[in-house]
C-alpha cells in the first residue's frame, strides 16, 4: 500500500522544495511577468490563510497567473522541480483548504476573472476561475440565474466553489455546484490540460471524471475554464418566517412541510440567540420572545407558488407556529433574508470569537440533535448560538467563547457535536469542505477502505502529490492543528504504510 | 464479492441483464457476477426523502414501495420487462424523461458502497443529502460499466410524488418550429418536469412534450400550451398521460435490425441530430438525443462525422456492429486520464475488461 502514498505528502519533499521554489522564482516571473509574481513577505502575509484565519502559513511565493496557458506553465515548473502547489481564489473558504504549503507555491486565480461566453439559448456560461458567484447571475440576469449561492457569494469565486462543491441557501430544491458544472478544463499536476464533462454537453463519453473533481478541494489539479448551466429565474418568490416557541418545534414544523410534498426553495432555521444577535444589525423586528425563527421561501410559477405557500402557512400554524410574517414587499424580504445572513458577523458581535461547526445529519434527527447541541453548549458553559440549513439538515453551530480557556472548551464541544451528527448518521461536513479543519475527524466517517479508495483516485490524477497535498485525507498531526483521535491503522504501525 | 475480484479472474457485474449489450466488445468475462442475491431494499427513510438500496434490487420494486409512501425515485429510464436493477441503471447511468427536471442518477445518488478488486469494500458520500465529505466516488460510479469495482449498495434521494401530472402535447411536420418552440418552452420559469422532442421523419412529422407536475400543472400546462400554440403547432393537453412517455422512454431502445446511437449535443443543435436520422426522441433542454438508425458501421462512422463536435455512443446494438465500430468514438486526454484511474482501481484489469472508452 505504499506505493498509495504520494511523497509530495512527505515532510521531506515538502522541505526540499523550499530552496526550489525559491529557485523557481524568475521562471514564475518570465510566464507571468514580475509584478505578477509576489515574494516579499510583507506582500505574502495576505496570503497566509483563508477565511480560516487561526491556521496561518507563509508560501514561499504567490503566483498571479493570467491565462490557461499561465497556470500551465507554472505548474509545469513545479511538476519538474516537484514543489507542491495550492490553488487559491478569494480565500473566503472556511476550511483550510486554500492555506499554502510551507514553501511551497500559491496559485492565486483572482485575475483569471473574464466571462468568456454567455449563451442563453443552450443554457450555460463559460467562465475563468476567477469570476465570483455573484457575477454569474448577474451576467445571465434578469431571465436567467446561477443557483448555487453560498453566503459568501459576492467575493468567492467559481472555482473556489467547484473545488469546494459549494451549497448555499437555496440547495434544498435546486441542489449544489456539482449539478450545475457543465464541464472544466482541468490541468492537471504534470501541467497536461482535460476538458472533464463537455462544453454544454451531458452524458459526454468516460467516466464521470468531472462528478469526481466537483468537490475535490484542489487535490486533483486546476480548473481553468468553467461551464456552467444556468436556469430560467422563477417568476414569483414568497417568502415568510414563522416564529416558534422553540428550535425543537420549529424542527417538527420542518419534518411537516416536506412531509406533506412541499419542496420551498429555502427552508432556514435561527435560534433566540442568533436572532437577538441578527436584530443588532438587521433591526426586522423580530418577537424578542421567540424561541426559533424559521424562514421559508417558495419560488415557482405564480400558481404553483401560492398553492405551496397556502399549504405552508397551514403548517405553520398546525405545527404550533406562535406568529407568522409574511413578506409583503422586495424591501421586507430582504430585511428577512439580511436577518438570516447576518447570523455569523452579528454572533461576532454578541461574543468576541466563536467556533462554526457544519455537521449534516438526516432532517428528521433534528429535534434530538438540536436538544444535544443545548445540552452540550450548557454542559461546558459556553453559549451555542444555531443558524443552520433546515431543509438539509446541514447544522452550523457558533460556539461563543472569549479568552483562552474558553477556546479550548469551544473546540471540545464542537468536536462533541460533529461527533453527534456522526452518531445520527449525518456527514463531518455539509459544504465548507475538510480542508485542513476536517482531516483529522475523516476516520470518523470513513474507514480505512473508504481511504484508500479517495487515494487511488487522488493517485491517478496526481501521483507525485503536488496538488494541495496535506489537505482532505488524514495525517500525522502537525503543530496547530485541531486536535483530534487520529487513529493509526495498523499498517501504518507497520511501517507498511503512510498517510498524508 | 471483493474477495472473488481479488481473485485474479475476469468478471462481469450482471444485474437483470436488461442493457448486457451495451459497451465494447471484450474478452469474455471468466466469472458472471450476478446482483440478483442483493435484492434488499434495505432503508427507507421517509421523512428524510432518502433511501438505501442494495445494488441488485429492481426499479421497479423499490418505485413501488416508494409511491406507497407518496415518494419516488425521479428516475425513469426505459425499462421494459420491468427487470432493471438499481445497480444497472447507476453502472449505465441510463435516464429518462424526468432527466430535465430532477437529473440524471449522478445527481440523485449521495452515497455508494462498492466491492474493489483489491478485496476491500469501501464507501464513498453518505447517508444525508448534503455532504462534501471524501471524493465523490459514488458519481464515478455513475455510468463506469462496473469497470471500477462492483456497486453493491446505493443511498438515493427521493422527491415527493406529484399527485398529478399535465402533459402537453404539441405536434407538427417541420422539424426546425418543433425545436424553436421547444427552446422557447425551455426558456419560460415553468419549472417543468420533462420537456422532449419526438421525430419521425419529415412525412410523419413529430412532437414537442412538456410535463408540468407540482401544485398547480394545469396552470403551468396552460402557459406551456399557449406558447406552443403561438408558434403554429396542434397543441393537445392532457391530464397524468403516462402512456405518451412510456412510447418516449421505449423509443431510447432500439427494435430488431437496428442500434440506438446516444448524442450529445448542444440543444441548439438537437434539430440537427433529429433530422440525422429517420426517427429518434431528444430531451430538448439538455441537447440529449436517442437515434434509432439500421445497425450499419458505415453509417455510424457518417453520422459521427457529420454531427460533430456532438459525441455519439453506440447502445443497444447487436455485437457485430459493436465489434465494427467503437462504440464510444472519442480518445484524448480524457481517455487516458479514465485509463490512469481504471489502472488504479483495477490494476490487473478483472473487472468487466474491454468494455468501456479506449478499450478500458
Amino acid at each position: 500500500m505504499a506505493s498509495e502514498s504520494p511523497p509530495g505528502a512527505s515532510g521531506a519533499v515538502a522541505g526540499a522544495g523550499a530552496n526550489v521554489a525559491a529557485a523557481l522564482i524568475g521562471r514564475f516571473q518570465k510566464i507571468c511577468g514580475t509584478e505578477h509574481v509576489i515574494t516579499h513577505p510583507h506582500d505574502l502575509h495576505a496570503y497566509r490563510s483563508d477565511g480560516l484565519t487561526h491556521f496561518q502559513v507563509m508560501p514561499a511565493v504567490a503566483v498571479l497567473p493570467n491565462s490557461a496557458e499561465e497556470v500551465q506553465a507554472v505548474v509545469r515548473a513545479c511538476h519538474a522541480a516537484r514543489v507542491p502547489w495550492v490553488a487559491r481564489g478569494a480565500g473566503s473558504g472556511l476550511s483550510g483548504g486554500a492555506l499554502p504549503v510551507a514553501d511551497g507555491v500559491l496559485l492565486v486565480l483572482t485575475r483569471m476573472n473574464r466571462i468568456l461566453e454567455v449563451d442563453l439559448d443552450n443554457h450555460l456560461v463559460v467562465v475563468e476561475p476567477g469570476v465570483t458567484n455573484t457575477a454569474v447571475s448577474a451576467a445571465v440576469g434578469p431571465h436567467f440565474f446561477y443557483p448555487p449561492d453560498p453566503s459568501s457569494q459576492t467575493v468567492c469565486t467559481i472555482g473556489g466553489n467547484v473545488a469546494e462543491n459549494s451549497g448555499g441557501a437555496h440547495c434544498f430544491k435546486y441542489g449544489f455546484t456539482t449539478n450545475y458544472v457543465l464541464g472544466l478544463d482541468v490541468v492537471l499536476t504534470d501541467g497536461e490540460m482535460v476538458t472533464l464533462g463537455g462544453h454544454g454537453e451531458v452524458d459526454v463519453p468516460g467516466y464521470d471524471l468531472l462528478g469526481a473533481f466537483v468537490g475535490s478541494e484542489g487535490t486533483l489539479g486546476v480548473a481553468t475554464r468553467i461551464t456552467l448551466r444556468v436556469i430560467p429565474t422563477p417568476e414569483h418568490t414568497r417568502t415568510l418566517v414563522a416564529f416558534f416557541g422553540s428550535v425543537v418545534a420549529a424542527s417538527a414544523a420542518t419534518s411537516a412541510v416536506v412531509a406533506a410534498g412541499l419542496t420551498p426553495c429555502a427552508i432556514e432555521m435561527m435560534d433566540a440567540l442568533s436572532i437577538a444577535a441578527s436584530e443588532q444589525m438587521a433591526h426586522a423586528g423580530w418577537p424578542a420572545e421567540a424561541g426559533a425563527a424559521l424562514l421559508v421561501e417558495f419560488d415557482g410559477t405564480l400558481a404553483d407558488c401560492e398553492a405551496g405557500f397556502a399549504e405552508l402557512k397551514a403548517i405553520c400554524v398546525d405545527t404550533g407556529s406562535t406568529q407568522i410574517r409574511v413578506a409583503r414587499t422586495a424591501a421586507e424580504r430582504s430585511v428577512f433574508w439580511k436577518m438570516r445572513k447576518s447570523a455569523f458577523p452579528a454572533a461576532g458581535r454578541i461574543s468576541g470569537r466563536y467556533y462554526v461547526q457544519d455537521g449534516v445529519i438526516p432532517r428528521t434527527r433534528l429535534p434530538e440533535v438540536m436538544a444535544r447541541v443545548e445540552e452540550l453548549g450548557a454542559e461546558h458553559g459556553l453559549k451555542v448560538a444555531n443558524v443552520f440549513h433546515a431543509g438539509d439538515g446541514n447544522l452550523h453551530p457558533m460556539v461563543c467563547y472569549a479568552g483562552p480557556d474558553e477556546a479550548a472548551r469551544a473546540e471540545k464541544v464542537a468536536t462533541l457535536i460533529l461527533q453527534a451528527c456522526l452518531d445520527a448518521g449525518g456527514s463531518i461536513t455539509g459544504e465548507h469542505g475538510v480542508g485542513v479543519d476536517k482531516k483529522g475527524y475523516m476516520p470518523r466517517m470513513f474507514d480505512e477502505p473508504d481511504l484508500a479508495a479517495f487515494q487511488k483516485l487522488r493517485c491517478a490524477f496526481d501521483p507525485d502529490g503536488l496538488a494541495n497535498p496535506g489537505k482532505v485525507m488524514p495525517t500525522p498531526r502537525l503543530c496547530g492543528e485541531v486536535p483530534g483521535p487520529n487513529r493509526v491503522h495498523p499498517l501504518e504501525a507497520a511501517g507498511l504504510a503512510e498517510r498524508f | 464479492m471483493a474477495e472473488l475480484l481479488s481473485a485474479g479472474r475476469t468478471v462481469r457485474p450482471v444485474g437483470g441483464r436488461t442493457k448486457t449489450d451495451w459497451g465494447g466488445v471484450g474478452p469474455a468475462a471468466e466469472v458472471e457476477l450476478s446482483t440478483r442475491k442483493l435484492g434488499h431494499l434495505v432503508a427507507h427513510n421517509e421523512g428524510d426523502l432518502t433511501a438505501v438500496l442494495e445494488a441488485g434490487v429492481r426499479l421497479t420494486d423499490a418505485q413501488t414501495a416508494f409511491a406507497d409512501r407518496g415518494q419516488r425515485l425521479s428516475l425513469d429510464p426505459p425499462n421494459p420487462g420491468g427487470e432493471a436493477t438499481i445497480g444497472g441503471v447507476v453502472a449505465t447511468a441510463d435516464s429518462g424523461p424526468l432527466r430535465h427536471g430532477h437529473g440524471a442518477v449522478r445527481d440523485l445518488i449521495l452515497g455508494v458502497r462498492i466491492a474493489l478488486p483489491d478485496g476491500t469494500v469501501a464507501r464513498a458520500g453518505s447517508n444525508v443529502i448534503k455532504n462534501v465529505a471524501g471524493y465523490d466516488l459514488a458519481k464515478l460510479m455513475c455510468g463506469a460499466l462496473g469497470t471500477l469495482g462492483v456497486v453493491t449498495e446505493v443511498t438515493v434521494r427521493l422527491h415527493p410524488l406529484p399527485a398529478h401530472t399535465v402533459t402537453v402535447a404539441a405536434r407538427g411536420g417541420d422539424l426546425g418550429t418543433l425545436s424553436q418552440a421547444a427552446a422557447a418552452l425551455a426558456r419560460l420559469p415553468l419549472q417543468l418536469e420533462a420537456l422532449d422532442l419526438r421525430w419521425d421523419g419529415p412525412a410523419a412529422g413529430g412532437a414537442l412534450l412538456a410535463r408540468s407536475a407540482g401544485r398547480a400543472p394545469a396552470e403551468v400546462a396552460g402557459i406551456a400550451a399557449t406558447a406552443a400554440a403561438a408558434q403554429g403547432l396542434e397543441v393537445t393537453v392532457t391530464e397524468d398521460d403516462d402512456a405518451t412517455w412510456a412510447e418516449q422512454r421505449s423509443r431510447q431502445r432500439a427494435r430488431d435490425g437496428e442500434a440506438v446511437l446516444r448524442v450529445s449535443a448542444l440543444a441548439t443543435a438537437l434539430a440537427a441530430v433529429l433530422g440525422a436520422a429517420p426517427s429518434g426522441v431528444a430531451r430538448a433542454g439538455l441537447g440529449l438525443a436517442w437515434l434509432r438508425i439500421p445497425a450499419d458501421a458505415a453509417l455510424v462512422r457518417r453520422l459521427r462525422a457529420e454531427l460533430a463536435p456532438a459525441t455519439c455512443v453506440l447502445l443497444d446494438a447487436p455485437a457485430e456492429l459493436r465489434a465494427a465500430v467503437d462504440p464510444w468514438g472519442v480518445d484524448g486526454p480524457a481517455v487516458a486520464l479514465a485509463r490512469r484511474v481504471k489502472q488504479r482501481f483495477d490494476p490487473a484489469g478483472v473487472c468487466n475488461p474491454g468494455i468501456h472508452v479506449g478499450g478500458i
